[in-house]
């Protein structure tokens, strides 16, 4: 199922990446190899198998609920970029 | 055409915050009004290379709801990455559960309107789901920037889907009054809607009466009070239905609600709205519940509302809609139990009347909640025993009440004993007075001879006032009658 240039362009958007106007077809024939790969995936016989959602067939790990980490915003915001009244800050966005 | 040929169909999800001590995916404490970012730890600010562990807590909570619910508690769930892009979300994905939730299934019984019109009807849940809260974005100027704090990254929701069940913007109030109820009955959410714990939003259309398909949605975001969901829903119902009269179309969408106004105001339309791209967590096994587990929390269960209502009105008599509204919220529950347990558990009707009555009112004046009630249940308890042994009257009740309220003795019976409020039950004290109502009102009593039944309340309410409300009623009545000679 080969992708087209609009489809290849929503999917920029929506991972918020910029493709060069040159290099959009270079882009999709690289995408349309990998969904290559997928319909050949999707071609097997999966009827009455489970699917898994993970390779490993092991259960999730559970922490107790107790607080164990302490306020380290300090070292944290120092690594930030920008952050004023304990606040990080980031360009205005408004939706 | 009018509005009577059309017919809404609503559907809610809501946001229930869970009251772990930490929060759902990380060690940071999840205590309310902390300064920003003070409890925004390495995991929930997303730095690379950091790992989410889920919280025991927060699963057992959601195995409390699947229960109280009678829903399926998969044995086996699964976290996915629900992805979009907002600072307020620093991983760039919240992890929520998308195919299989931890909750499936279930139904609550709701109770809608009041009096004669009330009416019982049960709401199916689709499912509810575990999930992590983004942070939060403010947007006054920090030099033309926004500023984030991630306190609120990380906390644990349980987000409840219901079905398309609720046919009114009043069955959707019933709904989520019901749920509010139900999820602090259980302990597992505070329900503090000033403070964002428990949050709804609506979904809302509108198709002619008699028709089955559903017509378009939209999506009402962010209601955080009872009555901005009504106000909400009523307005968009008039609005979809409007529109659609008018031979308007609309697409389907999500508003934002403007308590100022009154009205829902477009957000996004259906091509605006986000593609999620959901995937299961890598970072994140499946949660596998074992039955064993579920059995344990079970035995931690309380007795939950529905249970309490129908034994109320089997052991004690008590009416659907008396029994529906004492158990409609954990605390009346408790006040109603123990107030009816200091009785002796005799007197159910007068307790309950007294509760949902003169209590309840005086609570509402003083915009006050039952936990604190300055009258505590057993001194209620003390004040009905007055009422049921025929020392006091209804309205000396009334009496003794607001000064329990005002703390002016430790109980009824002092506050009787004090301020000499015993019913008057001596015969000849209160012939005394009806001879003397007599005597002081020849107009009433010539009337009442020539027949007119109304002249005696006036000669038995002359009574009442001398003797300042403690005469009995029944005995002054019947006094009156044989003294006039009837």
């Amino acid at each position: 199922m080969p992708l087209s240039n609009e489809e290849v362009a929503r999917l920029a958007r929506l991972a918020r990446l910029s493709i060069p106007d040159g290099s959009a077809d270079a882009t999709r024939k690289q995408l349309d190899s990998i969904f290559v790969l997928m319909t050949q995936l999707q071609s097997v016989d999966t009827t009455g198998i489970e699917p898994m959602s993970h390779p490993q067939e092991l259960p999730a790990r559970l922490r107790e609920d107790a607080v164990t980490e302490t306020n380290r915003r300090a070292t944290f915001q120092a690594i930030a970029p920008q952050a004023e009244a304990g606040l990080y800050l980031v360009p205005k966005v408004i939706e | 055409m009018s509005r009577s040929d059309w017919e809404v169909v609503i559907g809610l999800e809501i946001h229930a915050q869970l009251n772990t001590a930490s929060k759902i995916f990380s060690g940071a404490s999840t205590a309310f009004g902390a300064p920003p970012n003070e409890q925004a730890c390495a995991i929930d600010i997303a730095l690379p290379g950091t790992l989410p562990v889920l919280n025991r807590g927060a699963v057992e909570r959601a195995i409390r709801f699947g229960l109280a619910l009678g829903a399926r508690v998969a044995p086996k769930s699964v976290f996915a990455r629900k992805n979009y892009f907002y600072p307020d979300l620093p991983g760039g994905y919240q992890i929520s559960q998308f195919e299989l939730p931890v909750v499936q299934g279930g139904a609550i019984t709701i109770w809608v309107g009041e009096g004669e019109n009330a009416y019982e009807k049960s709401v199916r849940l689709t499912r509810a789901h575990l999930e992590e809260d983004a942070g939060k974005s403010l947007h006054e100027d920090f030099h033309g920037m926004s500023g984030i704090d991630l306190n609120r990254a990380g906390m644990p929701l349980l987000e409840i889907v219901s079905e398309p069940d609720m046919r009114s913007s009043a069955e959707a109030v019933a709904y989520a009054r019901a749920l509010h109820a139900l999820v602090r009955w259980i302990n597992i959410c505070d329900g503090n809607m000033q403070e964002g714990s428990f949050r709804c939003d609506a979904n809302v259309s509108v198709r002619k009466k008699g028709t089955q398909p559903l017509g378009t949605r939209r999506e009402i975001k962010n209601l955080n009070s009872f009555r901005f969901l009504q106000q909400a829903i009523d307005y968009e119902t008039g609005w979809q239905i409007e529109t659609l009269e008018d031979g308007g179309r609309f697409e389907q969408s999500t508003v934002l609600f403007d308590p100022a106004t009154g009205q829902t105001r477009m957000m996004r339309s259906k091509e605006d709205a986000h593609d999620y791209r959901y995937f299961p967590n890598p970072d994140l096994l499946p949660l596998v519940i074992e039955p064993e587990w579920i059995e344990q929390v079970r035995a931690t269960m309380p007795e939950l509302p529905a249970a309490m209502k129908s034994r109320f009105e089997r052991e004690l008599g008590l009416s659907a809609q008396d029994a529906s509204a004492l158990t409609s919220a954990k605390e009346v529950a408790d006040y109603f139990q123990a107030a009816l347990a200091a009785t002796g558990d005799v007197h159910a009707k007068l307790c309950a009347n007294w509760v949902m009555g003169e209590l309840a009112a005086r609570l509402n004046r003083a915009s006050l909640e039952i936990a604190s009630a300055p009258v505590s249940p057993p001194q209620l308890a003390g004040l009905l025993l007055r009422i049921a042994d025929g020392s006091i009257s209804n309205a000396i009740a009334r009496k003794v009440f607001e000064a329990l309220w005002n703390n002016e003795g430790k109980d009824a019976d002092d506050i009787i004993e004090r301020q000499g409020l015993k019913q008057v039950t001596d015969n000849s004290a209160i012939e005394a007075m009806v001879d003397e109502a007599i005597a002081a009102n020849p107009k009433s009593v010539e009337e009442f001879r020539a027949g007119k039944e109304k002249a005696l309340n006036a000669l038995v309410g002359q009574v009442m006032k001398v003797s300042r409300g403690k005469a009995n009623p029944a005995q002054v009545n019947e006094l009156m009658r044989r003294r006039l000679g009837i």
